[in-house]
């Protein structure tokens, strides 16, 4: 047996993968439906706390401030292990699913927060000044006039912010959530053989690699208008 | 309450928990001491690659960069933990830890510091060059200082991630700070010891966060 | 337009449009307005001249409030717009103002522009405001630009469009801060025949601005302000021609130079 051929039958076994191919593309939907689920809750929730910042209340303020600071500061997976691990023992159990959604979601917000904060503070004073001398009252300015604008400046670190932390649906593997890498894993101690490491990495970068790509373009278009 | 006390905050398990997650936290500190430097090395040679003037050099780094950072790091590492030894190359935890995330973090710090040459503007190496510097004089006493002062709140922010990502060396058992804690919850039936790890990360990387953010903020975006 | 000031036709003395008695304004420790008094009549164009720092524009945004005053009472159409318990949006509504930098929403194209207060603020349907809109475009020249985005237009077109935002409104008074002077020389003009335009159509304006041959021109009254104080009121031709305060002397001899 050649070198090349001992390789194949490692990494691209095809007896393997045809077995393991149901399964770890069950894997690529719950990861995709997962990302999905994150980015549009993470996004919206961290949106709508900068708003709330934006009223500059005091205490509440603080708290979110506190909030993005303590999920911007802690390893998810930390926190993954213990609302899997801690939770039901008070009584408290979500599915490892729910887990890693509510982390990663609450993980995404903060950042988010963090993001679109800088970006309403970065609006020019003029824009409050006009839209509130027409008459606007101050949520209304924030929502038609400011937020569109913070949006836009801060695209491009919110997508590459995004996709840091959709990838991190990888982790959770670690407490039995059936996506790509769990799937793979498994198949992989199954079979003994590495072809579903390999087909699951290769998913991976297909899932992913367009988005990268895509935010690398769009760092370049906002680049050129600055 | 008392029960998620008893559970979350149980400071007896703490203190018995203690002594495990320091030796811990040595092995987390040892990790971003390898990691940490090495990834900026490697950063920085991916970002000189990808600014190059030559496209073979360009294109296929720019290709390895987008690879890496479309990989999750947990992938890359288990792939490298436990995938290459079917190639008959079998490495230690640790090793294979670093390697994973050497891949990973040249990716990301090579992206921030290639932002950052190209912020410098042309004219300055036009005026090194002009004054008899060399190529790579004036690379490293004009260009390379001042590309690395502009995306500095980056690379610091960066290297937050990179702190937080060793703890996915837990996977792989790798006896670092998360990776005690779990161990020291599994023998105690309680997640104690986790929350002292979290509380742990947290006074290590929360000022450092809380810097950043005052500092981007004055950058403004 | 045309029915713009027509608010009130029927009954007899009304009260001046705009009213400033004794206002205060200070930041921290420092006094930028001194016990200012200014009235505005209906219909009238007062100009306001004064070295830079001597608070113009300060006594211009306490006049929609974007300014708090520390003191005194401003009075739009009789109402006291200081007074407690005034809805201010209703009041800002009501008073059309105009910046030295335009102000526009970038991210909106010029029609749009106009219309976001008028469906938000006098909630109008979107076939309503676009009308009013088109009408206010027209009316600054530009109906042919209304889908062009503000960074799609000359500076000169951009104040014009944000004069269509604030009349769309038919305010009953106009605030400019310095309207011209983020313009290049030659988009001066085209920002004065428009404002030259409301003149004859009685709108109500309070301008700021360094425009002294348009000032001499067109302004009912010119107000002298120095260090925070109202220190000469007179009709344009004397104050021009015979100022009676050394200081105006002083500014006026060296703007003619
Ligand atoms: N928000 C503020 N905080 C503190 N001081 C202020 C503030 N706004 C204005 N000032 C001060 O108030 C004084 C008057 O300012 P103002 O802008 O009203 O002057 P101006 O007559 O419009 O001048 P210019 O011709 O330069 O526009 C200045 O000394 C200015 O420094
Ligand atoms: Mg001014």
């Amino acid at each position: 047996m050649s070198a090349w051929d001992r390789f194949a039958e490692t990494f691209l076994n095809g007896e393997v993968l045809a077995r393991y191919l149901p399964s770890i593309l069950g894997g690529v939907w719950v990861t995709v439906e997962l990302s999905l689920l994150i980015v549009v809750a993470g996004i919206l929730l961290g949106t709508a706390l900068a708003c709330l910042r934006a009223y500059r209340i005091a205490p509440l303020s603080l708290l979110i401030v506190v909030f993005a600071d303590v999920f911007r500061s802690l390893p998810p997976l930390v926190l993954i292990l213990m609302g899997y691990f801690g939770l039901p023992n008070v009584g408290f159990t979500l599915s490892a699913f729910a887990v890693l959604f509510v982390i990663l979601t609450l993980t995404l917000a903060a950042f988010t927060e963090e993001i679109v904060w800088a970006g309403i503070t970065a609006t020019p004073k003029g824009q409050w000044e006009a839209a509130r001398s027409t008459g606007m009252g101050f949520s209304q300015t924030l929502v038609w006039v400011v937020l569109p604008q913070a949006v836009r400046m801060v695209i491009p670190p919110l997508t590459n912010r995004a996709i840091a932390i959709t990838k991190m649906t990888a982790l959770g593997s670690v407490i039995g959530v059936p996506d790509i890498l769990n799937q793979a894993t498994t198949a992989q101690s199954f079979s003994g053989n590495a072809s579903p490491l390999l087909l699951a990495s290769a998913l991976y970068v297909l899932l992913f690699l367009p988005l990268v790509i895509a935010s690398r373009r769009l760092e370049a278009r906002f680049a050129w208008r600055t | 309450m008392d029960q998620l006390i008893l559970q979350f905050f149980n400071v007896e398990v703490m203190a018995k928990a203690w002594p495990l997650l320091l030796r811990g936290l040595g092995m987390t500190a040892l990790l971003c001491l390898a990691v940490i430097p090495l990834g900026l090395l490697g950063g920085l040679l991916a970002a000189l690659a990808s600014t190059s003037q030559s496209r073979w050099l360009r294109w296929p780094t720019v290709a390895l960069i987008d690879l890496f950072r479309a990989l999750p790091p947990l992938v890359l590492l288990i792939f490298v933990y436990s995938g290459l030894p079917f190639t008959g190359l079998q490495l230690p935890p640790f090793l294979a830890v670093v390697i994973a995330f050497l891949l990973n973090n040249s990716a990301y710090y090579g992206e921030i510091i290639r932002a950052g040459l190209i912020s410098v503007p042309a004219g300055q190496s036009e005026a090194a060059r002009s004054t008899g510097l060399t190529q790579s004089q004036t690379l490293i006493h004009v260009v390379l200082p001042q590309a690395l002062r502009n995306v500095l709140p980056d690379l610091i922010s960066n290297s937050v991630e990179v702190v937080k990502m060793t703890s996915l060396a837990s996977v792989v058992s790798l006896a670092e700070l998360l990776y005690s804690a779990d161990m020291a919850r599994s023998v105690t039936y309680n997640a104690s010891p986790i929350t002292l790890a979290a509380l742990i990360y947290l006074i290590l990387l929360w000022p450092v966060v809380r810097l950043m953010s005052r500092f981007q903020r004055k950058i403004a975006i | 337009m045309s029915e713009m000031n027509a608010t009130d036709r029927v009954g007899g003395t009304k009260p001046p449009t705009l009213q400033l008695s004794g206002l205060h304004k200070s930041f921290g420790t420092v006094e930028v307005l001194r016990e200012i008094d200014l009235t505005v009549e209906r219909g009238q164009m007062v100009f306001v001249l004064g070295r830079s720092g001597s608070g113009k524009s300060t006594m211009l945004r306490c006049c929609n409030r974007l300014e708090e005053p520390s003191a005194g009472s401003i009075f739009l159409e009789g109402q006291d717009i200081c007074a407690r318990g005034v809805d201010l949006d209703k009041i800002r509504r009501r008073i059309g103002m105009v910046f030295q930098s335009f102000n526009l929403y970038p991210h909106l194209d010029a029609r749009r522009n106009v219309t976001l207060a008028l469906r938000k603020v006098l909630k109008l349907g979107r076939d309503e405001a676009d009308e009013r809109a088109t009408s206010a475009l027209d009316r600054v020249g530009l109906a042919n630009r209304a889908d062009h985005y503000p960074g799609q237009l000359s500076g000169g077109q951009q104040q014009r469009v944000a004069i269509a935002r604030a009349i769309a409104l038919q305010p009953v008074v106009m605030l400019f801060d310095e309207p011209t002077s983020a313009l290049d020389p030659e988009l001066v003009g085209e920002v004065i025949a428009v404002m030259r335009e409301l003149k004859d159509l009685h709108m109500t304006m309070l301008v700021v601005s360094h425009e002294m041959a348009f000032a001499r021109e067109a302004a009912d009254r010119v107000v002298f302000m120095a260090d925070g104080r109202i220190v000469e009121d007179a009709p344009p031709e004397q104050f021009f021609t015979q100022p009676s305060e050394e200081s105006t002397r002083a500014f006026l001899a060296r703007y003619s130079a």
